[in-house]
């Protein structure tokens, strides 16, 4: 099972993860989940293919400071949650604004569950497993 | 002021739709903006709308050439949340078939390599061998891209010993005929000319744009995850192929040399495998969080499963090697002559439906 090695906050998340790089961590990714209120945020570092998660709660609705003044790489990630979560991310180095994966016309934050929502049952109720 | 070059989304050396954005200085690349989303599929999504089961089959979509590596990552971590043990046969099969993949996806993308540089014969020559490794996977499994043959708990087939043999006859004659094809690609004069000292990613840079794979290990990195032990690679012997010269030639270097270690793993595992049962019952739904990583031909795929308890994922997150290569490529591409774009994007050997899932 995964372990979450730190819980961090939007005050702490730059200093935290800026402390990791000199350490000899690398980002390995980001995860975002929709949780209803809130996205949890995971940042998946490595170091001696030793995984070190940093967990963020992060509200809908804030924004999420971008992390590549420390880690450069991660603007392909951050873009990437931006379009599908819909997560304003501010000061990413390399910014998209919302369209790196979607287009004008798609639809906005498609991976964000839809309130009230549950997941449906019916199509895959019929399907062979 | 500098010109922009449009590379791609339909290029010649581009099997797959991406753009790249070449800010020019003359014929100088001073700055890259990769354009992506072309053919994005939403499979993340789509695995929370299927049962857990059901996305085993799905994440073998996410990609053609490592489709079997993609579902046995995410068995492995369905397996992990649910606590289940794979029998020691179903994986040492798994290394079998992770290993021809990667034997098929490096001729591939070498062989794409050598069409890009106008060595049309060599690329034959190359897919002609990449074919037997596929016939290899159709008379052991059925399916020459999408083999379905892993499954939660376990694999779905057996390899008898007609089949057994079938597969080491496949690769002695492989073998043989990269003797004499993998010194073209390593030693030729007009092959080096277009790869040596192109597309440098020097070792810090590479750690630092979070490269993966053979594009980590072309820049020095011993890093394999393979090496972790997991499946059956415990108990196999290997060492990472490393390369020094942070060049394409490098990277390409990786490739060659790994073709010939994935063919004596895939021998190793047929000599050790034990005669166990293939895949166990498992009972209950996934609940929990995991993070698992597996080596892909290209690189350190992620998968991030959260479960429940109930048939549905809440949700599953795959970083593919490719996209984790993405800046990477863009540090390697600063700086390089227009000419050399093709080389080096086929050097990093870049997957866009794994990009794009």
């Amino acid at each position: 099972m995964m372990t979450v090695n730190e819980t961090i906050t939007l005050e702490d998340q730059i200093a935290k993860i800026a402390a990791l790089i000199p350490q000899g961590y690398r980002l390995v990714t980001m995860t975002s989940v929709d949780c209803g209120e809130h996205f949890d945020i995971y940042y998946h570092f490595d170091r001696n293919y030793e995984l070190h998660n940093l967990k963020l709660e992060l509200p809908k609705g804030t924004a999420l400071p971008s992390i590549s003044s420390v880690c450069p790489c991660a603007f392909v990630i951050e873009n990437e949650m931006q379009d599908l979560f819909g997560i304003t991310i501010s000061g990413m180095e390399l910014d998209f604004c919302k369209h790196f994966i979607l287009n004008e016309d798609a639809p906005e934050k498609p991976f964000c569950r839809v309130p009230g929502v549950a997941v449906s049952t019916v199509e895959v109720k019929g399907e062979q497993k | 002021m500098s010109t922009i070059v449009p590379f791609g989304p339909q290029h010649p050396v581009l099997p797959e739709p991406i753009q790249l954005r070449l800010a020019l200085d003359d014929e100088r690349i001073v700055s890259v903006l990769p354009v992506v989303g072309y053919v994005h599929r939403g499979l993340e999504k789509l695995a929370e709308q299927k049962d857990f089961v059901q996305d085993s089959y799905l994440v073998e979509r996410v990609c053609g050439i490592c489709s079997f590596m993609h579902s046995m990552s995410y068995c492995m971590g369905i397996e992990e949340m649910m606590e289940i043990t794979v029998p020691e046969r179903a994986n040492y099969l798994r290394v079998v078939w992770a290993e021809l993949h990667r034997i098929h996806s490096h001729l591939l993308a070498l062989g794409l390599l050598a069409d890009a540089f106008g060595f049309e014969n060599l690329f034959m020559q190359l897919w002609r061998t990449r074919e037997r490794i596929m016939d290899a996977m159709e008379y052991t499994t059925g399916g020459r891209v999408m083999l379905n043959a892993c499954c939660i708990g376990g694999v779905r087939r057996d390899i008898n010993d007609e089949q057994k043999a079938f597969v080491l006859n496949q690769l002695k004659e492989a073998e043989a005929e990269l003797k004499r094809l993998i010194p073209v690609m390593t030693d030729d004069y007009s092959v080096k000319k277009r790869l040596v000292g192109i597309g440098i990613l020097d070792k810090a840079a590479a750690y630092a744009a979070g490269a993966v794979g053979p594009t980590a290990r072309g820049s020095g990195h011993a890093m394999d995850h393979r090496t972790t032990g997991y499946i059956a690679y415990k108990n196999l012997d290997f060492e990472p192929v490393v390369e020094t010269s942070c060049d394409s030639y490098a990277r390409t270097l990786v490739r060659c040399r790994e073709v010939y270690q994935s063919i004596d793993l895939v021998r190793q595992a047929l000599d050790k495998m034990p005669d166990t049962e293939i895949k166990v019952a498992y009972k209950g739904k996934p609940c929990g969080e995991v993070a698992i990583r597996c080596e892909q031909p290209r690189g350190e795929v992620l998968y991030y499963l959260k479960g429940n308890g109930t048939d549905h994922l809440d949700r599953m997150r795959v970083r593919t090697p490719t996209f984790a290569n993405i800046p990477a490529l863009m540090t390697m591409l600063n700086g390089s002559q227009l000419a050399d774009v093709g080389m080096i994007v086929l050097s990093v050997d870049p997957c866009i439906s794994c990009t794009e899932r």
